[in-house]
């Protein structure tokens, strides 16, 4: 054996040199072990008491206790951004600037027992309104109450809020059917967030939650309308011209609380993933819909809607559909001429996340169908000189986004193109994320279209340039 | 003097051969005592390791902060509340059912961020599924909308960290073919080569195994040119209720440099959280009796 070993020295040697290596190699290659995991060795294994621990388990629970006591009286934070945006054309009704304006939004949340009290107000100075008085129900003047609610639960299954509070529900993508909450087109179209398509409702919402269904009714004891274009900021199509800030809309809008009032109720199940919703709504068309030929003024007539959605996982991405009766009540047989139609609407759409062609790389396709109801009597009653719209209004909405630099650069274009109105409303937007608490911004609002009259068409003049800066607290 | 050296060295000697006897009949009688069920097979870690990984406990709860670095050392903070539950074994009887076990079914995760500012109150929920595509929503307070995420990208970045999508709410153990390399004294080093590769952007990826707690202490990724382009390494861990927890751990990207280190606080398990906690009901309302 002792002659063996030495027949074999030089072997051994290198075997030896390569055992060496490979131990230096492996011990640069195995990890080593991390704090509170000890090295076991095989001796250490049969006892029952948990080895290979060296700290207690109560030292993570005693950094929790640390957090909690730093909890302030009550929550507040918010942000403070600039906002600036200009027309890239004259428009003979408007300012060239289309948005300048700074803003503080503070947002104070308070838990008292079993009761949530929750207040988001922004104070703003809008260097191109001449109009700083307030005005809550329109957000205009220097302060918009975007939230002044109390939340509490008073059984296990009921939900229960109450004051002013930001609502939405419904399946699409920046198109809503059965999502009759009030939006705020005018902060959509000159470049504010999108958080400002929704405007404020004052209501009671409860909801009961059943393991045959979920169910909210939303009560707004005073109708609450949209913040629709008025001429005031944006140009528009008045029913004969182009008209703007030399044609403010008038309207005449019900304000009795309690007599004019809105009920939408939804019913929601999600069967194995997938979101099954039916909705009604009791109320009043949102954006005027009638015309009131004595006064001259704008109204909105009576609407019911009636309506169902799905959502849920559809091939590789998520799919939608929704669909809507519009019942026009005060012009039931679509024979008014000063009061909308009834309508369908239908909305398909569909989005995915495309890894095979880039990371973070998102694409939406919407397909939305707006039907006029009593086409033939709608056309008969047109008021000469009008222009009609079409029988079924098409729009196509894409969505692409795209995340760069750690998902700290976000580009995304948002179009809705409308192959029956020939129009076109683009919303490229740019944001990056300078640190984490300021963002930057820039998009823009582009409207193109064939004829001044139609849904986007209307406001080709109105197409801006934005760019923001937040600092968020 | 020279007496007292020799017996000194002597007694250093004994004392020496008294060791390695003891030694090697610890190590002898550790053999004999050692079940034959101790050597386990391939599957048994993996399985071991992914129930420790993610499915600890019956349900759970924690605080993370994740600290994203960039190459330039540019620092983000990330800090979010995260509940899990899981579905019982519908094999154990009822009585059983709240009880941990190595069942490692669908699980229902739901993260309320608390930083940075702009997403503070907004919740992530994820159903997930073993046997197809993750249901995913996104509830946005400022909007009070409940979106629905699209969960094909499961190796995309989560929330701007080095961390995946995957690694926070794991890997699903079916799509890898497993391979056990070598045991070391403390670790199983196991290979892990994904089925389909055209669905993943690493070759293979190598995990040293804690032996004694199952706990993955280290994963290394590899490209198709053989070479490690992204590492996993658990920094601390704890003992919480018993059950062994990574409460640090770290993702770095070799390719950029960047990393992201994840710090776990306030960890409890077997809470009771309910299944309801995981519906709309409570994106919109943040389930604070469980966040707290």
């Amino acid at each position: 054996m002792f002659f063996t070993k030495l027949r074999h020295t030089r072997p051994i040697g290198i075997s030896m040199i390569s055992l060496l290596f490979a131990t230096a190699v492996y011990a640069q290659e195995e990890p080593a072990l991390p704090a509170g995991l000890s090295s076991s060795p095989p001796q250490e294994e049969q006892p029952a008491l948990p080895s290979g621990f060296e700290t207690t388990p109560f030292s993570s629970e005693a950094a929790g206790a640390e957090t909690e006591s730093k909890k302030a009286w009550m929550d507040i934070t918010g942000f403070w951004e600039v906002r600036s945006g200009y027309r890239l054309q004259n428009d003979k009704y408007e300012k060239d600037a289309s948005i300048g304006e700074t803003r503080l939004q503070l947002e104070m949340e308070k838990i008292w027992k079993d009761f949530t009290f929750r207040a988001t107000t922004d104070l703003y100075y809008d260097w191109l309104d001449w109009n700083h008085s307030v005005d809550l129900e329109r957000g205009e003047g220097f302060l918009d109450l975007r939230e002044a609610s109390v939340a509490f639960s008073p059984t296990d299954f009921v939900d229960l809020k109450l004051g002013r509070q930001i609502l939405t529900w419904g399946t699409g993508d920046l198109i809503f059917i059965n999502d009759l909450f009030p939006k705020d087109w005018q902060s959509f179209f000159i470049g504010r967030d999108t958080e400002y398509l929704k405007a404020p409702s004052d209501a009671i919402k409860a909801s009961f939650f059943t393991d045959l269904a979920n169910v909210d009714v939303v009560y707004t004891p005073r109708f609450d309308s949209d913040r629709f274009i008025t001429g005031d900021r944006v140009s528009y199509w008045n029913g004969r011209r182009t008209a703007g800030a030399d044609a403010i809309v008038r309207t005449d809008k019900q304000d009795d609380w309690f007599g004019d009032d809105e009920w939408a109720l939804r019913i929601s199940k999600n069967v194995g993933g997938y979101e099954l919703a039916a909705y009604g709504y009791l109320g009043y068309w949102k954006s005027p819909g009638g015309f009131n030929t004595s006064t001259s003024k704008y109204t909105f007539p009576k609407l019911n809607v009636y309506g169902a959605s799905a959502r849920g996982q559809v091939g590789k991405g998520i799919g939608n559909v929704e669909m809507g009766y519009y019942d026009s009540r005060d012009d039931k047989s679509g024979d008014e001429p000063y009061v909308d139609n009834s309508q369908m609407r239908y909305l398909i759409g569909y989005e995915q996340d495309l890894p095979e062609i880039a990371p973070d790389f998102t694409v939406g396709l919407q397909y939305y169908v707006e039907q006029t109801l009593n086409y033939s009597d709608y056309r008969r009653a047109l008021p000469a000189g009008n222009k009609a719209v079409d029988q079924y209004r098409h729009l196509l909405t894409f969505r692409i986004t795209k995340l760069y630099w750690n998902q700290n650069l976000t580009c995304s274009l948002f179009t809705y193109f409308s192959p029956s109105d020939k129009d076109v409303y683009m919303r490229p937007n740019i944001n990056y994320k300078v640190n984490d608490n300021l963002a930057m911004e820039v998009g823009a609002n582009v409207f193109w279209g064939d004829y001044p009259h139609t849904f986007f068409g209307q406001f080709e003049d109105n197409t801006n340039i934005y760019t923001a800066i937040r600092y968020s607290f | 003097m020279t007496k007292r050296i020799s017996l000194t060295i002597l007694m250093w000697l004994l004392s020496l051969g008294n060791y390695t006897t003891a030694d090697s009949a610890i190590a002898n009688a550790a053999d004999v005592n050692v079940p034959k069920a101790k050597i386990l097979s391939v599957d048994e870690i993996v399985n071991k390791t992914n129930h420790v990984a993610y499915y600890q406990g019956f349900d759970g709860r924690s605080n993370v902060k994740m600290t994203i670095t960039d190459s330039q050392g540019r620092q983000r903070i990330r800090e979010l509340t995260i509940l899990r539950w899981d579905s019982p074994d519908p094999n154990r009887p009822k009585k059983e059912q709240r009880k941990d076990s190595d069942f490692c079914g669908e699980q229902k995760i739901y993260a309320f961020f608390n930083r940075p500012a702009d997403v503070y109150k907004t919740v992530f929920m994820v159903w997930k599924h073993l046997d197809k595509d993750d249901d995913r929503w996104m509830y946005l307070p400022a909007l009070d909308l409940v979106k629905r995420i699209s969960a094909t990208d499961k190796r995309t970045s989560f929330v701007g960290t080095h961390f995946f999508y995957e690694d926070v709410s794991g890997r699903n153990i079916n799509d890898d073919v497993h391979e056990l390399v070598k045991t070391t004294k403390d670790y199983y080093v196991l290979k892990n080569t994904p089925k389909d590769p055209k669905l993943v952007e690493f070759a293979y990826f190598e995990m040293w195994i804690h032996r004694e707690s199952f706990i993955v202490v280290k994963t290394d990724y590899y490209d198709n040119q053989n070479k490690k382009y992204r590492s996993y390494e658990a920094l601390e861990m704890k003992r919480i209720q018993g059950y062994p927890t990574v409460t640090k751990a770290k993702m770095t990207d070799l390719r950029t440099n960047g990393n992201t280190i994840a710090e776990y606080s306030n960890i409890k398990y077997d809470i009771g959280i309910p299944n309801s906690i995981f519906t709309e009901r409570y994106l919109r309302k943040p389930a604070r009796r469980y966040l707290k």
